[in-house]
């Protein structure tokens, strides 16, 4: 069975994403919890990237590897956290693996059992899609109101993690 | 061509993983990260359908969960260091005082 | 397809190898220009068999010092973490490699039917690639240093990252406003912007304007400053190196290193000189062109024509492009060893609340010239 140069990556990419996902539960010191995080949002840029969303790939890396989780380690590093030393019971750590496997297939069998005729429908694309004018020109107008209210958000976080990190000193 | 229900499939993959971090460990942060892997899982889906239907809502989206991913993991983490400072600890379980 | 692949694999290879390159001869420049402003000598004394009669101290530079540290025994110190201490020297080299992917270094090279892009990957969205991949550097210092289980280097790696996180900010902002200036993320769009005359890119006082070529610096001095400023601090150069401050903490972050991990650090530092070097070039001072050299040969303005083959004027933009590329990490040497270092809360005011608000600033007064000029 041929399979294109796009179809390979995917396989690939999932696999990596999969793995590391596994890992970043499963894994019994946090720091390396946070790094196979890192690598499966890396793993999900990629995807995005192969479905032509360059802005939104380089937005996710720039915020998400590159923001949000430094900010992880760093909290992870300040309270000097090692390796988890006791791990809840085996019957509970079964269970919950239990439900996450079902949870995981049953949306698998319910997506794939549809895929013939998805493929047919594919919208065309326009020839920016995905670009920083497209992204840009649905924002600033059909959203503008939810970016408004997400701006006062991110000020009201920042405000709300200095106070709340603060050392009472006064 | 791979057909959206992969991606999808894949979401709900990491999804489901994310689930089952947050139930399994004890480790608040890592709790946390599990969070941060379901936001993503659910990133995953809305480009993968914003790209089968040709329309950029879904990247719009996008955006906004991660901003508000963003915020959110800021002020997570500040209510975890506050509370690490005065009990010493970051096990979900002994963070139990106000259980009756 | 593959062809495309293979072009642009080559494409890579020439930029590593032209980086690689760039580094050693910064090292031998740094430790002979260092000397020559602190009135000493410098290193003189290798020599091949007695031959070198000159004593630049070439052959110390380029020669023995690689080969002492790629020969050094490699340990990792007791109670570390070996896999992240293993890891760190590549996370910091790879992000910077990797950000000169979007760097253009010559526009079109039009051989046998094809035109090939001067510049290995041709994003529409270049700056943010840039901003998203330098964000990734992060990681190499704060895991070297808290993968060493020594508390100087715990300390400089902190410092490091607090560093670079908090000056990353006022990078981005300072090319927010040259994004809005240009209207496009991608650099070679801007270094193609940029081959006008300034009156006729500005609009106005064309005969006279026109004399001078339409680069960046000329109308936006300030974002200039504040990105070459915020760049230094990027790369924890003096004066904003207390991640590794010599004099305090041994070598910061990567004092638990040596040999040839040691070897990817300084690797890194200077690579990302060259990188902060290319940047300002591309987007102040005209990337890879040559003032009144088009596409044809030189337009002068006083109507002056003189037509040349391709071949020479690629060629030609590929060299000016490197010439400015060094006179700028020249000039970072100068700078590193002219300056004192910053002290730690001094820098963070900097960054926070100097940088930017400037920067702030910069892109409301560049959007309202904008908005006027319309």
């Amino acid at each position: 069975m041929t399979m294109a140069l796009g179809e390979v990556i995917f396989f690939v990419v999932a696999a990596i994403a999969i793995l590391s996902a596994l890992a970043v539960i499963l894994h019994p010191h946090p720091v390396y919890s946070a790094l196979a995080l890192i690598v499966t949002l890396l793993q999900v840029a990629v995807l995005f990237l192969l479905l032509d969303a360059q802005m939104v790939a380089f937005l996710q890396i720039l915020v998400y590897t590159g923001a949000i989780m430094v900010l992880f380690l760093f909290v992870i590093m300040l309270l000097n956290l090692e390796r988890e030393q006791e791990p809840p019971p085996l019957s509970w750590r079964l269970g919950m693996l239990t439900l996450g496997g079902l949870l995981a297939s049953e949306l698998g069998w319910f997506f794939l059992r549809r895929i013939p005729p998805s493929l047919a429908r594919t919208a065309k694309l326009d020839a920016d899609y995905g670009s920083v004018t497209a992204l840009a020109r649905t924002l600033f107008t059909d959203h503008a109101l939810s970016f408004q209210i997400t701006s006062i958000l991110l000020l009201v976080a920042v405000v709300g993690a200095v106070v709340l990190a603060k050392r009472g000193t006064e | 061509m791979v057909p959206v229900e992969y991606y999808l499939t894949l979401a709900g993959v990491l999804f489901a993983i994310g689930a089952a971090g947050v139930g399994l460990r004890r480790n608040v942060i890592v709790m946390f990260m599990s969070i941060e892997l379901m936001l993503n899982a659910a990133n995953l889906a809305f480009v993968a359908l914003a790209r089968h239907l040709g329309s950029m809502d879904g990247q719009v989206t996008v955006f906004f969960v991660m901003t508000v991913a963003a915020a959110e993991a800021a002020v997570g983490l500040a209510i975890i260091l506050a509370s690490f400072r005065n009990r010493a600890t970051v096990n979900a379980d002994e963070l139990s005082s106000l259980k009756w | 397809m593959g062809l495309e692949v293979g072009i642009a694999a080559v494409k890579a290879l020439v930029v590593v190898l032209i980086t690689l390159q760039l580094t050693v001869l910064l090292l031998w420049v740094e430790r002979k220009g260092s000397a020559l402003i602190q009135n000493r000598i410098g290193a003189n004394r290798a020599n091949i068999f007695g031959v070198m009669p000159f004593n630049t101290g070439l052959v110390n530079t380029l020669m023995a010092d690689p080969l002492k540290m790629f020969t050094k025994e490699d340990f990792v110190p007791e109670g570390a973490d070996r896999l992240l201490h293993f890891l760190a020297p590549f996370l910091s080299v790879f992000p910077i490699l990797v950000t000169f992917a979007c760097v253009p270094f010559g526009d079109e090279l039009r051989v046998g039917g094809m035109t090939i892009s001067l510049q290995v990957a041709d994003l529409n969205v270049g700056i943010l690639y840039i901003l998203a991949v330098a964000s990734m550097a992060v990681y190499g210092v704060v895991l070297a240093g808290w993968a060493s289980n020594n508390r100087w280097a715990l300390l400089g790696g902190i410092r490091g990252s607090a560093q670079m996180i908090s000056y990353e900010l006022a990078m981005g902002l300072a090319l927010v406003s040259m994004v809005m200036t240009f209207g496009t993320l991608d650099l070679q769009t801007m270094a193609r912007a940029q081959g006008s005359g300034l009156g006729s890119f500005l609009g106005f006082g064309k005969p006279v304007l026109d004399w001078l070529p339409a680069w960046g610096i000329f109308y936006q001095p300030f974002a200039f400053l504040l990105f070459f400023t915020a760049g230094i601090a990027e790369s924890k150069r003096i004066p904003f190196d207390l991640p590794e401050s010599e004099s305090e903490l041994i070598s910061g972050y990567y004092t638990e290193y040596s040999g040839g991990k040691q070897a990817a650090f300084m690797f890194s530092d200077f690579a990302e000189i060259v990188l902060v070097s290319a940047l300002v070039v591309t987007m102040f001072f005209g990337g890879w062109q040559i003032p009144f050299l088009g596409r044809e040969g030189f337009a002068f303005p006083w109507g002056g024509r003189l037509p040349l083959p391709h071949l020479v004027i690629v060629v030609g933009q590929v060299v000016a492009f490197l010439a400015k590329v060094f006179f700028f990490c020249w000039l970072q040497i100068l700078i590193r060893w002219t300056l004192p270092r910053f002290r730690y809360d001094q820098l963070m005011r900097l960054g926070w609340k100097m940088l930017l608000p400037l920067a702030l600033a910069n892109v409301v007064l560049t959007s309202v010239v904008i908005l006027l000029a319309q």
